[in-house]
């Protein structure tokens, strides 16, 4: 999923202070599994804007409201009826559905109340860890299923770097170091041999180095 | 000669467990002890119910003090609906203190269903409490508006 935190309080409610309609917009999927824009926080954040408003003497409308995708135009369209009486839109969606509540109601500031962070699972209740970079060219098939792209710190391809100690990242006792993970998941499966395989210097166009990237898929596109 | 300033009476709403802390309340009625009528009680089948956003529309709706009222340490009939319980007290008084109102106004306690003295007692600290620290900024004495919602979002909340 793509997960995402809340913005501090302040810098939100410094975004919607020249508004006195704000249309609070939710999103079901993603970063409702990861508690940070679903209906329940909507309710939380237009709570506390609420609050904060009503300290500083201040009477602002939030109509709450969430979709079920924000990334998907047949949804945002729900919004038409609401938009009309709103100053500006404040999203709790991930980028994506920020830029299509853009996209579709031009004449409306819209703004972000989260941060969208990264493509990750969820270790536990209430913890989310990167596992995806999004590259384009995956080769968990060949590092046992664990990513160098996304949880090598240096992203390297052949194996761990000179910082890696007792499995863990140079960088902090409490990362893991990928390629440590990887030779052990190897070496449980009986597929050392795969350790050997080289892999050629990472090409990033299709991570986005060649500019921003489209799926076309012929069958479905209109 | 002037008048006397009245006594501040803050509104405080406690979450209480069906289980421990409402029976225990009985208990303090059935024992004769009396407590602050300031503190008015929202009966709940387990602490573990109460969710961030109840906790927070409490103190938006006018509350000047928040508690929520639960087992003690494993006695959760639901296991660990105490401790799901705390651990949202502590995100509210974050979230609270981002808003701008004292952490101080919310709290977790623990009981038993036969303590009715310690109930008893528990109101009359939290209600002093909140009295020294006077009323929720939020208000300033004034009830808060009702809020636009759309029908997802009100059913949602409730």
């Amino acid at each position: 999923m793509i997960t995402a935190e809340r913005k501090p309080l302040e810098e939100i409610v410094e975004s919607v202070a020249s508004f006195d309609r704000i249309l609070l917009v939710g999103c079901n999927e993603c970063v409702t599994v990861c508690a940070a824009g679903g209906r329940k926080e909507v309710g939380l954040l237009a709570s506390a804007l609420n609050m904060t408003f009503l300290k500083g003497g201040k009477s602002v409308q939030i109509t709450e409201h969430t979709l079920e995708r924000q990334c998907d135009p047949e949804y945002v369209e729900e919004l038409s009826q609401l938009v009309g009486g709103a100053d500006a839109i404040l999203s709790m969606a991930c980028g994506a559905g920020v830029q299509e509540l853009a996209r579709r109601y031009k004449d409306k500031p819209v703004l972000p109340a989260l941060n969208t962070m990264f493509m990750g699972a969820s270790e536990r209740a209430g913890v989310w860890s990167e596992r995806c970079a999004g590259c384009g060219n995956c080769v968990l098939g060949i590092t046992g299923g664990i990513c160098p792209i996304a949880r090598c710190s240096k992203r390297i391809m052949n194996g761990p770097c000179g910082g890696s100690t007792n499995g863990k990242c140079e960088i902090s006792d409490d990362v893991d170091c990928a390629w440590h993970l990887i030779w052990e998941r190897l070496k449980a499966l009986g597929q050392t041999d795969l350790y050997e395989v080289n892999m050629d210097a990472k090409d990033w166009r299709p991570a986005g180095g060649a500019g921003p990237r489209t799926i076309v898929r012929e069958d479905l596109a209109e | 000669m002037s008048e006397p300033t009245p006594q501040f009476e803050p509104v405080i709403v406690a979450f209480c467990c069906h289980y421990c802390a409402y029976t225990a309340a009985d208990q303090a009625g059935a024992q004769r002890l009396s407590y602050p009528a300031n503190v008015k009680i929202v009966r709940v089948p387990c602490s573990g119910k109460v969710d961030a956003l109840h906790l927070l529309r409490a103190f938006e709706k006018g509350a000047d003090g928040v508690y929520v009222a639960g087992c003690l340490e494993g006695d959760c009939h639901f296991n660990n609906g105490n401790t799901r319980a705390a651990r949202r007290v502590t995100q509210v008084q974050k979230l609270i203190e981002e808003i701008g109102i004292e952490k101080e106004r919310i709290e977790m306690v623990l009981m038993s269903a036969g303590m009715g003295d310690r109930f008893a007692e528990v109101a009359t600290e939290i209600t002093e409490k909140i009295r020294a620290l006077g009323p929720s900024p939020i208000r300033g004495g004034k009830p808060a508006p009702a809020r636009a919602q759309t029908k997802a979002s009100a059913k949602a909340a409730k």
